[in-house]
């Protein structure tokens, strides 16, 4: 762990984040308001994702949190009716702009989702679908690449002997690993978790914590969970939603022992939500 | 007491009759099985599939109508299937919710029930009157037009069964809308798509009212899509009615042929159905 001592100074600038803006910012929200038609979801959010860190966005149903997830890899736009204002600065281009196409956007920002969806064909296949739409790979390189992300998600010991086999006979932990080693394998710089381990039993849960872990070496990592223990147990950062609002955002271990506000002191001592 | 024996006598009634109207259905599929095993099994024989159309008495088969129909309906398939799968695909990845897509849906629904005798008269208007003569090309479009509404009900239909989220996941990866469509969830889709094109196959090889205005039949030799051409149901409509012993065999001959072959289409589609899950 030899960013250790990066740490602290980079809990300290997202602390002042409001006064002295982080220079490691990989995401950068800006006044970012949105909405579902006429339903106003998230208020005038401003808040840094800092780089090679995992932050956490907590809150209870409905406050916006896996909206903000969905603006930042632009899955909204797949909707009509779903519009978002402000800016999103990634890497100090504009997100929700027209510079980048929305295809370009997403295998930089990568993203995975509650439910495990693994592709109805081979556990190698799943990964090289992703990895195709970007390179062109020799099939040396593609077989290396495979291996290379399903060791990054440690789930190649339990696959190497079944690679050509259908992912869907898989369990829900595997699949889930396996989603996120499709995910790696087109190299993003952003993951964003989704809840990842809310259909899943407590060991593959604590494997996949795990493994947050590990990637948040190479990799910045938004997460939005409804457990409030795996915010702890992972985040350097965690930020707290309610009804469309950014109450709180600061080093976890500060959230959870001494919280700023009111409301998240509430929230996370199981008063509501 | 009295009244759970009454609940028990309500329910043994209506078992009863539930179970007799079950049974009275099975018995009539029997009796038309039974019925059309008796008198076209008789009539079964190699001259059937080597022979065409000769007068009564000469030892006629039903060759050309055999051929006919494969080519007809081959070509109505090859025409109908992607026009259905791209507006069955419209319809499920583009069109929910917006008003050419209720359009599309609403006119598809039309001409799924429209009666198959119009679609002949239309085709007849449109191909068989201004170029002067019936031909097999009319047929081949005419049973295509029945395909399509058959193939674009359940491509729809199959591929709204695809959950949201492995499109999303496909999306996620930064895949364009048309790579998400024809590797992803058509793929997951293809068991019930390609269930469904069998299906408008079966429906099509059965139908006789749109062959008389198009491609008339013939009693000669033909592969000529220009002129017309002969079909089994044509065939069994023409020979079932003639008053020669031997073409009315003909007619169960063929009746039974057709039978046979939408029942493995049947059997085949729900065999790649059950395979799939």
């Amino acid at each position: 762990m030899n960013f250790a001592p990066e740490t602290s100074i980079d809990i300290a600038s997202a602390v002042n984040r409001a006064t002295a803006p982080s220079t490691e910012a990989k995401l950068k929200v800006e006044k970012l308001n949105f909405y579902y038609g006429d339903n106003h979801a998230l208020k005038n959010i401003n808040f840094d994702i800092p780089e090679k860190r995992v932050t956490a966005m907590i809150g209870p149903s409905g406050c916006g949190k896996s909206t903000l997830l969905r603006i930042f890899n632009r899955m909204y736009q797949l909707y009509p009716g779903q519009r978002a204002e402000g800016s999103i600065l990634f890497d100090g281009i504009n997100l929700l702009g027209k510079e980048l196409d929305s295809t370009i956007v997403r295998s930089r920002i990568g993203m995975v989702f509650q439910k495990p969806t693994p592709f109805p064909m081979s556990i190698y296949d799943n990964i090289a679908f992703g990895v195709r739409l970007h390179e062109s790979l020799s099939k040396a390189q593609m077989d290396e690449r495979v291996e290379w992300c399903l060791r990054k998600a440690a789930i190649w010991e339990e696959t190497k002997d079944r690679l050509h086999t259908s992912a869907l006979g898989m369990s829900g932990g595997q699949q889930q690993r396996l989603c996120i080693a499709r995910t790696i394998a087109v190299r993003p710089e952003v993951i964003l978790l989704d809840e990842p381990t809310s259909a899943l039993d407590p060991i593959s849960t604590s494997k996949i914590e795990d493994l947050i872990d590990e990637l948040k070496q190479e990799f910045t990592i938004v997460i939005v969970t409804h457990n409030m223990q795996q915010a702890a147990r992972c985040a350097d950062i965690t930020s707290f939603f309610y009804l469309g609002e950014l109450i709180e955002v600061g080093p976890s271990a500060e959230i959870f022992t001494n919280p700023r506000e009111a409301r998240t002191r509430d929230y996370i001592t199981g008063r509501f939500g | 007491m009295a009244s759970l024996a009454r609940r028990r006598a309500t329910d043994y009634t209506v078992k009863a009759i539930s179970i007799g109207f079950a049974g009275l259905s099975l018995v009539l599929l029997a009796w038309i099985i039974w019925t059309l095993l008796s008198r076209g099994l008789p009539a079964l024989g190699p001259h059937v599939f080597t022979r065409i159309t000769l007068p009564p008495g000469a030892g006629g088969g039903l060759l050309n109508a055999i051929v006919g129909s494969l080519i007809q309906i081959g070509m109505a398939l090859v025409i109908g299937t992607p026009i259905g799968l791209m507006c069955g695909t419209f319809l499920a990845e583009n069109g929910r919710g917006t008003h050419i897509g209720n359009v599309v849906r609403f006119v598809n629904d039309v001409l799924l029930s429209a009666p198959s005798i119009l679609i002949g008269l239309f085709v007849y208007q449109l191909l068989v009157v201004p170029f002067g003569g019936f031909s097999g090309w009319a047929g081949v479009v005419a049973l295509a037009i029945l395909v399509i509404p058959v193939v674009v009900r359940t491509t729809e239909d199959m591929l709204a069964l695809v959950p949201i989220g492995l499109r999303e996941a496909a999306f996620a990866l930064g895949a364009p809308q048309w790579k998400v469509v024809t590797m992803i969830t058509w793929r997951a889709a293809r068991a019930g798509i390609t269930t469904g094109i069998l299906l408008a196959l079966a429906r099509a090889a059965g139908e006789t009212a749109p062959l008389l205005f198009t491609s008339l039949g013939n009693n000669g030799w033909s592969l000529n899509l220009n002129a017309p051409m002969a079909s089994l149901p044509i065939a069994i409509y023409q020979y079932a009615a003639s008053p020669f012993e031997d073409w009315v065999a003909l007619a169960w001959a063929g009746a039974l042929l057709i039978t046979a072959g939408v029942l493995a289409l049947n059997i085949v589609s729900r065999l790649v159905l059950a395979k799939m899950k």
